[in-house]
C-alpha cells in the first residue's frame, strides 16, 4: 500500500525525523520540547502492552508541559550513570496523509556507551507518528515509541 | 611475607552477632545464592506469581517464575487456580514458551506428553507401544504410571485476588506466614475488589536480588537520591510515619502521611532542593484520595523474598522480584487499578505511573545505585556495608530515620541462612 504524499511533504518528514534522532542523541532537551505540540502525546510503550491494549506505559506525557517537565528531571533531580545515546532510524512509512497531517511510522534503534563501557544495543522498536503542520513548521503531535526490547537495561533516563 | 588479609573471603565474616554490618560476600556468591534460593524461593516461603485478574477465564494461563524456576498460573475449567512447573516430566523441557494464553491442556512440542490444566500428566504417545506383523514393539514398561508422572504441582494460596505459590507443600497458610500487622496492609490493599491489569514495566537490574527487598525497606535514601519527590513536595522528613514488622521481621511496612506544615526545606536537609520548582504539568501530582487508604498516603510493604507491594498516592502496583544468578534479577512491575475506577482515575493511575518503573522520576535511580552497590562488593567483597541509621538493634518505629527494617531482614536471613543443612 502506497499513500501518495507530496514530495516536498515528505522531504520535510524526512529532515523532522532526522532532526529528532540529532536533538535527542545531542542531549539536547529543550529543542526536544520544541518539536512537539503544546498538546502533544509521548509514550514510551512495551510491545507487550501495546498489542495486549492494557494502557501502561513505561514514560506517558500528554502535553509539552510534560516533556518540560522531564527535561528538568534528567538536569536536575535523576541521579544515573551518564550515556550517550544513538538513534538509528529508519525511513518513514507513511501510512495516511491528510492536509498538513501525516500519519507515519519507522524503526529505531538505540545504541547506548557509557564511559569506559563497550557500546550495547540499548533499546529497539518503531515510531507511531502523527505529524502536523502549524505556522510552516512540521511538529509531533503524538509520537508513540513502542519498544520490542523485552528487559530494559537498568533503567531508561533519556528519552527515546 | 606480611600478612594481608584475602580481598576474597571464603565465606561472608559477620563482624558481631547482630545485623548493622553486613558483609559484601553475602551479595557475591553463587554458591551462597543457591542456598538462598533452595532456603528462601523453594522451601517454607510463599512466592508471589500473579493476579487473579491476569488470568479471568477457564483456560487462561501466564508463565512466570518462582525463584529461578519456570512456573505457570492457570485456572482450570472449575474457576480454581493452579500453580505447575513449566518442566516437562519426560525430558524437563521448559515446554511452555508464550508467556500468556488459553489452553485445554499443556503439551509438550518434544513427544507430545499432555497434561491437564491442574498438571496432571494425561497422556504418552506410544504408551502401549505400536503393533506391526503381529507384535507389539516397545511401549513404556508395564508398571509406567501416569499418576506418579505429572507436572510438579506448586500449593496455591489466593488472598484478595493475588496469587502466592509454594514447592513446599508443608509451607505454613499464608496468613500465618504474614503475620498479623503485615496481613492488614496487604488487606488494605487488596480488599476484595476486582482488580484492572493496566500493563507491565520489565527491567533487568544487575544486582543481587536482596538489594530491591533493602531499597524498599530503606527510609533513608527517598529524600536525599530522590531529589524529584522532596522537589516537589511528595516527601519531606516530617512526614508522619511508622515502620512495622512481622514477628521474624522478615516482611515490613513502611507508612507515611504527608507531612503539610512548614517550609519543606526547613525539614529536609538537602543541598539541591529548590523550593520555588513547580511542575510546568502539575497533572503528574493530581493527587485524589481514596477512601480505601485509612488516613496513610503511602504504604509500601515488603514480603520477603518475593514481592513488594506499591502504594504511592493513587499509584498501586505490584514489583516481582525474579533472581537471576547473585548478581543479576530481573524486576517486574504489574499496574493495576479497581474495577470501580472511572476513567479519570484510570488516567491518573497512568499518569502518576511516570513517578515509578524503570524510566520513573523516582525509581529509574533505585536501579542505578543497586548496579554501582553490587560493583562496589564485587570489587572487595572481604568489605563490609553499614546499616547503622538509628541504632544497631530492630524493631518498629515511628519515624523514618532509621535502617532497622534492613538490620531486621538481615536477622532473619541468618537465622535462615547459618542453620546447619539437616538433608
Amino acid at each position: 500500500m502506497t499513500v501518495a504524499i507530496d514530495p516536498q511533504d515528505y522531504l520535510a518528514l524526512t529532515q523532522l525525523h532526522a532532526q529528532y534522532a540529532a536533538v535527542v542523541d545531542a542531549a539536547d532537551w529543550d529543542a526536544w520540547c520544541d518539536m512537539f505540540t503544546e498538546d502533544c502525546i509521548y509514550k514510551l510503550i512495551p510491545r507487550e502492552n501495546h498489542e495486549r491494549g492494557l494502557p501502561l506505559a513505561t514514560m506517558d506525557f500528554e502535553s509539552r508541559g510534560m516533556l518540560k517537565d522531564r527535561a528538568f528531571a534528567i538536569r536536575e533531580t535523576l541521579f544515573h550513570d551518564p550515556y550517550y545515546q544513538r538513534h538509528v532510524v529508519g525511513a518513514p512509512r507513511v501510512l495516511e496523509v491528510a492536509r498538513d497531517r501525516i500519519v507515519c511510522e519507522s524503526n529505531y534503534a538505540v545504541f547506548r556507551t557509557k564511559l569506559s563501557e563497550l557500546t550495547t544495543v540499548f533499546n529497539v522498536g518503531r515510531y507511531l507518528d502523527t505529524v502536523v503542520r502549524t505556522d510552516a513548521t512540521w511538529r509531533f503531535a503524538e509520537r508513540l515509541c513502542v519498544y520490542d526490547s523485552e528487559l530494559i537495561a537498568n533503567s531508561i533516563i533519556y528519552p527515546i | 611475607m606480611p600478612s594481608q588479609p584475602s580481598v576474597f573471603p571464603d565465606k561472608p565474616l559477620w563482624e558481631s552477632p547482630g545485623t548493622s554490618r553486613i558483609p559484601f560476600a553475602v551479595y557475591t556468591s553463587e554458591q551462597l545464592h543457591q542456598r538462598e534460593l533452595d532456603r528462601f524461593f523453594y522451601r517454607g516461603h510463599w512466592n508471589y506469581v500473579g493476579l487473579e485478574a491476569e488470568i479471568p477465564l477457564a483456560g487462561d494461563f501466564k508463565r512466570t517464575v518462582v525463584g529461578e524456576r519456570s512456573v505457570l498460573m492457570v485456572r482450570d475449567k472449575d474457576g480454581a487456580v493452579h500453580v505447575v512447573e513449566n518442566v516437562c516430566a519426560h525430558r524437563g523441557m521448559q515446554f511452555c514458551r508464550e508467556r500468556h494464553g488459553n489452553r485445554k491442556e499443556f503439551t509438550c512440542p518434544y513427544h507430545q506428553w499432555s497434561y491437564t490444566l491442574s498438571g496432571d500428566l494425561q497422556g504418552v504417545p506410544f504408551r502401549r507401544g505400536v503393533r506391526q506383523d503381529g507384535k507389539v514393539n516397545g511401549g513404556m514398561p508395564a508398571d509406567f504410571d501416569l499418576k506418579q508422572n505429572g507436572l510438579t504441582q506448586l500449593k496455591v494460596a489466593c488472598r484478595g485476588g493475588v496469587v502466592f505459590a509454594s514447592f513446599d507443600h508443608d509451607v505454613e497458610p499464608l496468613e500465618d506466614f504474614l503475620g498479623p500487622v503485615i496481613l492488614g496492609y496487604f488487606d488494605r490493599l487488596f480488599n476484595g475488589r476486582k482488580l484492572k491489569v493496566l500493563g507491565y514495566n520489565r527491567q533487568r537490574i544487575p544486582g543481587n536480588w536482596k538489594l530491591m527487598q533493602e531499597n524498599i525497606k530503606d527510609p533513608y535514601h527517598p529524600g536525599l537520591l530522590h531529589t524529584w519527590f522532596v522537589t516537589f513536595g511528595l516527601w519531606r522528613a516530617d512526614n508522619k510515619s511508622e515502620l512495622k514488622m512481622d514477628a521474624r521481621h522478615r516482611h515490613a511496612a513502611m507508612i507515611s502521611t504527608r507531612g503539610q506544615s512548614g517550609a519543606a526545606a526547613q525539614v529536609t536537609q538537602v543541598s539541591s532542593f529548590k523550593e520555588s520548582m513547580q511542575l510546568q504539568d502539575d497533572r503528574f501530582l493530581d493527587i485524589v484520595p481514596e477512601v480505601w487508604w485509612g488516613g496513610p498516603t503511602a504504604v509500601m510493604t515488603t514480603l520477603f523474598p518475593s514481592v513488594i507491594l506499591q502504594q504511592q498516592v493513587n499509584s498501586v502496583s505490584t514489583r516481582h522480584i525474579q533472581p537471576d544468578g547473585h548478581g543479576a534479577f530481573n524486576f517486574e512491575w504489574t499496574h493495576f487499578g479497581f474495577d470501580d475506577d472511572d476513567a479519570a482515575m484510570t488516567r491518573r493511575r497512568l499518569r502518576q505511573a511516570n513517578l515509578f518503573g524503570p524510566a520513573g522520576f523516582v525509581s529509574a535511580d533505585d536501579g542505578e545505585v543497586i548496579e554501582f552497590s553490587q560493583r562496589g562488593f564485587e570489587s572487595k567483597p572481604a568489605h563490609r556495608a553499614l546499616a547503622e541509621l538509628g541504632g544497631r538493634d530492630v524493631g518498629d518505629t515511628d519515624h523514618m530515620v532509621t535502617e532497622t527494617l534492613i538490620r531486621g531482614m538481615y536477622q532473619y536471613w541468618r537465622e535462615v541462612m547459618e542453620q546447619e543443612d539437616a538433608q
